[in-house]
């Protein structure tokens, strides 16, 4: 059952592009600053200073990409302190420096544990200094949310590495015992909630539905002197929660953290393509494991469908890679949606070729219920599920094992069992799809089970597809209905109405357009 | 990582249970709260899904503070919380290795009964384990309302052994039962096919689709307000 699907690749969710786990003590010198680090870090600062977002952005997105690229291909960049003298030893940027040089390890090599726990307290001291409130930057959004992507990733990817005990050396032992509350749970998540508290962005998502706050119209900056970094930071921690969440499986939670966002409109969290590939993500999956099928599939739907038609632009970028794996990951999700709650027409027409091309047949297979059927909701569960942790400490007392994925084990034998109960449910649809109305005897015989049995299946086909949403009401998620009197079965088939009121906007918008056109050429 | 809290102006000294999960959730200090919590839901038939998440992860975090009877209890009170799917939740949250556990077996397999609307060998279940049900007092109440609950979906006239079977009652308790549910709740009683008794459920959306309110062709106003210029 276990499906190593990319499950144990040690660290990244990220590929690694072509393995380049090398150790890093390959002529690597820390204390060494070419002339175009120097100039890097001396016009980021100054742009910094002069809270000119629009450059910073492009030295963050462009020149640090080059520079890597160029330079520090396999090794770290130049350590801080040999930077810092070119920067005035300003201690604010030295912790932004630090946190973009361990992003770069974690993408480039294999941090070792101590740089683990250094990058911890670099996070710590960054967001020590943010909550208090002293800092007076603009930072673009795009950084801002790769400081809360990282610091959850790093924190997935800490409890991933712990929890492989078997290979442990005395040191590394020595050091988690040591370091215990590096990357320790609640610290995490009270960061996490610190942020959302501190900024208060809660109560500013709240005003600026009564018109009394400014937020999402400047895309989160501030225009009158004051500083982003706090309140977008606080944003984005919602999306960091819902994420810590759904790695410990608390899905309900997950959801609720992020209920002040409203995913139905762009938001801040859309103005980066990360930021709204990862919420949707997760709120997708959230929804899944929560049976709200119909809501997952209208989300991943509108994802896909953005990203089909976006994803062009971001070739270039460095996230590229992780779009188009999330892409992937989200139509298997969307695959596994759709086998367990027909609901075709909520896809749309791009997304549903691109699906048919990818898991179209899987997805026939997956409908028949049999073993084969359970092997490919294991193997797409496991492909595009997240990289559950076991957030607690290692007994170090007891013997040593690896116990890495008892966590992704627990969810998906989990998910699996809802599969199997769900097993009779489109055998019956089928048979109730070909009669208007059918006698329990009758039907029971052709589904070769005893009428009491057939009672049961049917009361289960209608707990299973009248789901209770997050309101508390319940909600039919199928097409085909029915209700029985005494003996008889009534199916009902709800037909959808055409959306006659839709096609008639769309056209009188369009005829105004082009009456308006030829108006226009008349008068020259 | 303790986090200092500002005393509040009002003049109570300690904060609600509800107050703590919402405020100051990820914090080991409020493990003891939340499982006298547990304990007063049982007691006052009460239920706080939030709450026992909030314990659930904080079991996860220590899991060398885990109290197998207080899961054990609310894992019984998710049950009572069908149909939402409260139980799955808190498994997702529930070590493995504690499920293999005897009480959380049988507690697992009476979910699955009640998944699955297998109500006949649920009672059955429950009979043979009522040492880890009667502890929490409404629990036959909660599942036969359940039970009741998707009656409804399915059924617009359901024959008397049906109902008896589900709900677990029968003779003399069951007439009074269904004196009651008519007398309040709007059940009717018909004569079925030869000595059979029909009960007439209430009328729903679900057992009844001409109740169900046709949002096909809706629009929303925002909408219409782009062809307002054009009308006007």
């Amino acid at each position: 059952m276990v499906n190593s699907y990319d499950y144990d690749d040690g660290d990244g969710y990220e590929d690694m592009g072509g393995g380049h786990r090398l150790h890093q003590d390959l002529g690597y010198d820390p204390n060494f600053v070419p002339d175009s680090v120097k100039t890097f870090v001396v016009h980021l600062y100054r742009h910094i200073r002069e809270k000119n977002v629009y450059e910073i952005h492009q030295m963050y997105e462009g020149s640090f990409q080059k520079l890597s690229d160029r330079m520090f291909k396999d090794s770290p960049w130049p350590s801080v302190d040999a930077v810092a003298p070119y920067v005035d030893n300003d201690h604010v940027f030295c912790l932004l420096y630090q946190e973009m040089w361990f992003r770069h390890l974690y993408a480039r090599l294999t941090p070792t544990p101590k740089q683990r726990i250094d990058s911890w307290d670099n996070y710590c001291s960054l967001f020590q200094v943010v909550l208090h409130g002293v800092v007076n930057m603009q930072l673009p959004n795009q950084w801002l949310w790769d400081m809360i992507d990282e610091f959850v990733y790093q924190f997935q990817s800490f409890c991933q590495y712990r929890a492989k005990m078997k290979s442990k050396t005395e040191q590394e032992i020595a050091l988690l015992r040591q370091y215990d509350q590096a990357w320790n749970v609640f610290g995490v998540l009270n960061y996490l909630q610190a942020l959302v508290e501190k900024s208060m962005i809660i109560q500013i998502l709240e005003q600026e539905k009564e018109g009394l706050e400014q937020f999402t119209a400047t895309d989160g900056y501030d225009y009158s002197g004051g500083s982003n970094v706090l309140k977008v930071l606080g944003y984005f921690s919602m999306v960091g929660l819902l994420r810590v969440h759904c790695l410990l499986g608390d899905y309900h939670t997950g959801l609720k953290c992020l209920l002040p966002i409203d995913i139905s409109q762009s938001g801040v969290y859309t103005s980066v393509i990360g930021s709204h590939i990862i919420t949707i993500y997760h709120y997708g999956f959230a929804n899944l494991m929560l049976r709200r099928y119909v809501e997952a599939i209208r989300d991943f739907n509108k994802i896909l469908l953005y990203i089909y038609k976006t994803k062009q632009y971001h070739q270039k970028s460095p996230q590229y890679e992780q779009i188009l794996k999330k892409n992937e990951q989200m139509y298997a999700l969307l695959a596994i949606c759709l086998s367990l709650c027909p609901q075709v027409k909520l896809v749309e027409e791009n997304v549903n070729n691109q699906l048919r091309e990818k898991y179209g047949e899987k997805m026939l297979r997956m409908q028949r219920y049999d073993d084969e059927a359970y092997a490919l909701y294991d193997e797409l569960f496991s492909y595009a599920c997240p990289k559950f942790i076991t957030p607690s400490a290692p007994i170090f007392e007891e013997p040593l094992v690896n116990y890495n994925q008892d966590a992704y084990r627990l969810q998906l034998k989990l998910f699996l069992y809802e599969v199997k109960q769900q097993q009779l449910l489109s055998g019956v649809q089928s048979f109730l799809k070909l009669h208007s109305t059918i006698s329990i005897g009758k039907l029971a015989t052709y589904l070769e089970v005893d009428e009491s049995t057939l009672r049961t299946i049917l009361m289960t086909y209608k707990h299973k597809t009248h789901t209770v949403d997050s309101d508390g009401r319940i909600i039919c998620n199928v097409d085909v209905d029915f209700y029985i009197n005494n003996d008889v079965i009534h199916v009902i088939e709800s037909k959808s109405a055409k959306q006659y009121g839709d096609y008639f906007m769309r056209q009188i918008v369009k005829l105004e357009e082009t009456i308006n056109d030829m108006d226009r050429i008349k008068l020259e | 990582m303790g986090r200092e809290r500002e005393a509040p102006k009002q003049q109570q000294v300690s904060y609600t249970v509800e107050q703590l999960v919402a405020l100051n959730p990820y914090n080991p200090d409020i493990l003891p709260d939340l499982e006298n919590f547990v304990n007063e839901q049982v007691s006052s038939q009460t239920y706080s899904l939030d709450a026992n998440l909030c314990l659930l992860r904080l079991y996860q975090f220590e899991p060398e503070r885990m109290s197998t009877q207080i899961v054990a209890r609310i894992l019984v009170k998710a049950l009572m919380a069908m149909p939402a799917p409260d139980f799955s939740l808190c498994l997702f949250l529930i070590p493995e290795r504690v499920q293999m556990e005897e009480q959380f077996k049988t507690l697992i397999v009476l979910s699955h009964y009640l998944e699955t609307a297998r109500f006949c060998q649920f009672w059955g279940e429950a009979a043979k384990n009522h040492n880890i049900l009667e502890v929490v007092p409404g629990f036959e109440q909660a599942i036969q309302a359940y039970a009741i609950h998707v009656l409804s979906l399915t059924y617009q006239k359901v024959p008397r052994p049906v109902l008896a079977e589900a709900i677990n009652i029968e003779g003399l308790s069951l007439d009074k039962f269904l004196e009651h549910q008519v007398a309040n709740c709007g059940w009717v009683l018909e004569k079925g096919q030869g000595r059979g008794q029909l009960i007439v459920l209430p009328r729903n959306e679900f057992n009844h689709p001409e109740l169900k309110k046709s949002t096909a062709d809706s629009i929303p106003l925002e909408h219409i307000t782009r062809i307002l210029p054009i009308l006007g």
